[in-house]
């Protein structure tokens, strides 16, 4: 039974269709390994084991047949940023705790059409902030491959239930790297598309203007099926683009021969774990012989990427967050004699350590003042960024580089020192203030760890970086290497009550 | 001595913010209802209770009747506008930031530099309008028993906020520019214009100069809600900077409350200068652009605006000036007389009827002629009966009365009351006999030449018939009987 687990959705969608299993099958398999894992992994903060069985009976005839919806009897993790009707959303805060949405993310409707089964809610990051998952209210999140070791951030609990087999596939955020990242630590295919490409409807912000809902899959293939069951314009986010989705899974190819890529020298600056850089090079060989020219580029202003990251985001994040006061939902403090007092209070409460530093930063850099100099000198920086990615497009198909400076590094190692906990995001960082997408596939192992090659492309080119991601995880064996499962299902949780 | 005349030398300068609902069926950026006076909180979605996750969606309604606005104030259509976030912390404002359009270098507002032409009597004000932009409403708090309650529905209602020049130098030209643009707004059709709903809310700047010299210290207005209260407000906050600056203070620059009962304006203890509404570009809606042909599309469907009216009602209808420029003062009364000319094609009658005795009582009772219940058809029928001699003039004022408070039809009250006006000769012929006869005295006044005893003798005749007398058939008979004709 247990094999279930570890298969792709393609893999699964044969057997459905040859009527060698069956979603409720394959929902019990997955609930056995959330059962078996996630004691000891933390990947989950909500699981609905009974809805999600009753969602797989409802598919187990329908799936047989050709015309069964793409991802019917697929179970998918959500990471808790995304807005799921009637059930817990906390983005791992305990400002959010006991909310639960009124609504679904327009990502989970177009999910459930497509008879995707919703498993849970996955940990993560306090809003979305961090690069380890050690920074939600509910615990940390441990790497499958090596649980001393973080699973990246701050979807680092969808990655890590997909890595482990506790979801066939899984729905991140990336704002900047936070699929890309921890799929690399994870040794799993993530991406990040295009600014636009699908909606936010649903997904609790961050920063509006750089966050992006993204696929974690086995499998590019299975990302690419993911990618086009989401993505699309929609009525009710007014920044998603009205650009045709293309059938991303059956466009793919094994051959890179006339495709340019473009090798990122500033990814390759000083920082980056030799053992990573070997790997990734390697990579690059591997594209080379899969007949791609490669050859190197510059980004120029790729190294102010990450400060100007540091002023957008938190100044977005300070005013999305404005909401969480006590007032309408969520967490409030008791008997506040007055009401500045109960925001205040309530926050303090409410927020983790990470958060506050974000709100504070972000609230400096917007103060009349301060604005000219930090804000509006940050968004010029994006332009320039933009324009370095638009010079490079001109010469290449796809820009490739690693994902991450180092492999997965220790729980705790990095916690007290924010500012080596933000370089973690320095090569994935960029693409997000320019828009453009990105996809993180596996590329090698150091010391036992996964190691990411990422894949950059032109605003709604996602076909071209997965048919690269595509043609080189053929041409590898990486992708088939699952982690070592737990000795002992240790304080399994069978039914995860909401936090 | 001194400071008496520095007080005459002190000019006044306003600006004027009015705030302005916007007749749309839905909110700024969700697709709720805008209701007035729905049970709490029964209006609402997600997107303007601000829940996260959560994302605005612009209604381009709101943006053509900005752009309708626009138009009718001269100003200048930005092509490409931005929306930013206003952030405070509030109860009743759900996301704890405003969406609205601030101006900022490259960031312009939806609209700017438009004029304002107000006539009063010979002359003719201009007034700059700064900029017209969009934004969204809050919602309320109700304070009730000890406890603060909020409700919502309101969140997301569309406003529109024109914004003057400080053009205006008295209260009372604060107040006819107000009266004139709740006109423009209403002819245009962006808004019902209804204070006491709250479609239309103002703040004012005031402040004091030495004649033609440099601004003075302003300090900023506001809980003004109606055009008595603006003007009053500002009187008072005139008379106490002026009283001020003559005891040789200074004008704190502040935000100011008026006090609608006690008819003052008091300090609002929160400090604004200090307030800091960290604005920027709101990202989660894309930059606003207008295209020329939208514009021209708003333009061709433009209503026909109070001056455009006002001229015609002179031109077509032959109406003076003055009483054209009252009959446009609000879109409800214009239509109302367009309505019963429509029905009684005599229209320096109906204006006579509109602008004196149905103007005083909706003085009298401080409302709005949409508020009544007389209608056009009633007003028609009523000047009808009098042009064909069934009612008399000083009947009809009565008649009007009772249709002002229950809108009957005027027929069904002069026939309940029997007023209908007595026309038949013969009938009258002979209650002139009868009145003759019981005044022999007045009557040997006439033959004598003294001519004001007809008046009496007549006045006689009209008491007989309980007012309902044709006056001008009785003049005549009275004359013919006694041989005076």
């Amino acid at each position: 039974m247990s094999a279930l687990a570890d298969l792709t959705a393609c893999d699964l969608r044969a057997k459905f269709r040859r009527g060698e299993t069956s979603p409720t099958e394959v929902v019990r398999a997955v609930f056995e390994r959330i059962d078996a894992e996630d004691g000891r992994l933390h990947a989950y903060l909500y699981l609905d084991r009974d809805a999600a069985l009753a969602e797989a009976a409802r598919w187990d005839a329908v799936v047989r047949g050709e015309d069964a919806p793409p991802l019917a009897g697929i179970p998918v993790a959500l990471k808790d940023n995304i807005c799921t009707r009637h059930s817990p959303t906390t983005c791992g805060s305990r400002i959010l705790a006991g909310f639960r949405s009124p609504y679904d993310a327009t990502v989970v409707t177009r999910l459930r059409r497509s008879g995707a089964i919703i498993v849970g809610k996955a940990n993560c990051d306090e809003f979305a902030m961090g690069s380890s998952t050690e920074n939600s209210a509910y615990g940390p999140t441990r790497n499958p491959w090596d649980e001393t070791r973080v699973p990246g951030g701050t979807s680092g609990g969808p990655t890590a239930a997909v890595a482990a087999g506790e979801a066939t596939l899984a729905l991140g955020s990336d704002t900047g790297g936070s699929i890309r990242q921890p799929a690399a630590f994870c040794g799993v295919v993530g991406m990040k598309p295009t600014y636009g490409r699908v909606s936010r409807y649903g997904l609790v912000a961050f920063a509006s203007s750089l966050d992006q809902i993204g696929p974690i899959a086995r499998s590019v293939v299975d990302a690419a099926l993911l990618l086009e069951a989401i993505a699309g314009q929609d009525p009710a986010d007014s920044t998603s683009a009205d650009v045709e989705v293309p059938a991303y899974a059956d466009g793919l190819i094994t051959s890179l021969r006339g495709m340019r890529l473009g090798i990122v020298k500033e990814f390759f600056a000083e920082g980056l774990d030799a053992g990573v850089a070997a790997a990734v090079r390697e990579a690059i060989e591997t594209c080379r012989a899969l007949g791609a020219a490669c050859e190197e580029v510059s980004l120029p202003h790729a190294s102010y990427a990450l400060p100007a990251y540091y002023i957008i985001a938190p100044a977005e994040a300070s005013s999305n967050l404005a909401r969480y006061a006590g007032v309408q939902y969520g967490h409030r403090t008791a008997d506040a004699p007055d009401l500045v007092t109960l925001y205040s209070r309530t926050r303090r409460e409410g927020f983790g350590a990470e958060v506050k530093r974000r709100i504070m930063l972000g609230t400096y850099a917007l103060s009349a003042g301060y604005y000219e100099a930090f804000y509006l000198r940050a968004l010029r920086v994006r332009t320039r960024i933009r324009q370095d990615f638009d010079a490079a497009f001109e010469r290449f198909d796809a820009l490739v580089g690693p994902v991450t400076p180092t492999s997965a590094f220790r729980l705790g190692e990095k916690v007290d020192d924010p500012l080596q906990m933000y370089l973690s995001d320095v090569y994935t960082v960029p693409l997000n203030l320019a828009g453009l997408p990105g996809i993180s596939v596996p590329c090698g192992f150091v010391g036992g760890l996964p190691v990411g090659l990422q894949v950059v492309g032109r605003a709604f080119g996602e076909q071209t970086i997965l048919n690269v991601a595509h043609a080189f995880e053929q041409a590898t064996e990486f992708h088939t290497r699952r982690p070592p499962r737990g000795r002992a299902a240790r304080g399994a949780s069978a039914a995860k009550r909401a936090p | 001595m001194a400071r008496v005349d520095a007080g005459l030398r002190h000019e006044t300068v306003i600006g004027l913010e009015v705030h302005v609902q916007l007749s749309t069926a839905s909110k700024m950026f969700c697709g709720c209802a805008v209701a007035f006076g729905a049970p709490p909180n029964t209006r609402t979605c997600p997107v303007c209770l601000g829940l996260p996750g959560s994302l605005p969606v612009l209604n381009r309604r709101a943006v053509d009747l900005g752009i309708r606005t626009a138009l009718a104030l001269g100003c200048h259509i930005n092509p490409v506008s931005q929306f930013h976030r206003k952030n405070y912390y509030y109860p009743d404002l759900p996301k704890n930031y405003q969406i609205s359009q601030y101006e900022y270098k490259d960031h312009p507002p939806l609209a700017s530099g438009g004029l304002m032409r107000v006539s009063t009597g010979d002359e003719v004000m201009e007034i700059g309008i700064r900029r017209v932009h969009l934004e969204e409403d809050t919602g309320k708090l109700v304070h009730a028993e000890g406890r603060s309650l909020v409700d919502y529905n309101r969140c997301g209602t569309p406003l529109m906020e024109v914004v003057t020049e400080p053009d205006l130098h008295s209260p009372e030209e604060a107040r006819l520019f107000l009266i004139h643009l709740r006109a423009m707004l209403q002819f245009a059709e962006v808004t019902s214009g209804r204070l006491e709903e709250g479609t239309l809310r103002c703040d004012a700047n005031l402040s004091l100069r030495p004649a033609g010299g440099p601004h003075g210290t302003r300090t900023e207005i506001k809980n003004m809600n109606s055009l008595r209260s603006v003007e009053r407000a500002l009187r008072f906050e005139e008379a106490r900077q002026r009283q001020a600056l003559e005891r040789g203070e200074e004008v704190v620059q502040e935000t100011r409350h008026w006090d609608e009962d006690r008819e003052v304006t008091f300090s609002s203890r929160e400090k604004e200068e200090a307030q800091d509404y960290r604005y920027f570009p709101e990202p989660d809606l894309t930059p606003l652009q207008i295209d020329a042909p939208w514009v021209d599309r708003i333009r061709a469907g433009l209503p026909e605006l109070p001056e455009a009216r006002r001229r015609r009602f002179v031109e077509a209808f032959g109406i003076p000036e003055h009483d054209a420029g009252l009959l446009t003062a609000t879109r409800a009364m214009a239509e109302f007389f367009e309505e019963t000319v429509r029905r009684f094609v005599k229209p320096k009658i109906v204006s006579n009827w509109l602008i004196g005795d149905v103007a005083a009582y909706l003085n009298a009772a401080g409302r709005e002629i949409e508020e009544l219940p007389l209608r056009p058809d009633h007003l028609a029928g009523l000047l009808m009966l009098v042009d064909t001699g069934k009612l008399s003039g000083r009947s009809a004022k009565e008649v009007l009365e009772e249709m002002l408070r229950t809108g009957r039809p005027a027929d069904a009250i002069v026939q309940e009351r029997g007023l209908v006006q007595i026309s038949d000769e013969a009938m009258l012929a002979a209650v002139v006999q009868e009145v003759i006869v019981e005044h022999p005295g007045p009557v040997g006044d006439v033959r004598a030449g003294k001519d004001q005893a007809v008046t009496f003798l007549v006045g006689q005749v009209m008491k007989k018939t309980r007012g309902r007398a044709n006056p001008a058939m009785v003049n005549r008979l009275v004359r013919e009987q006694l041989g005076v004709a």
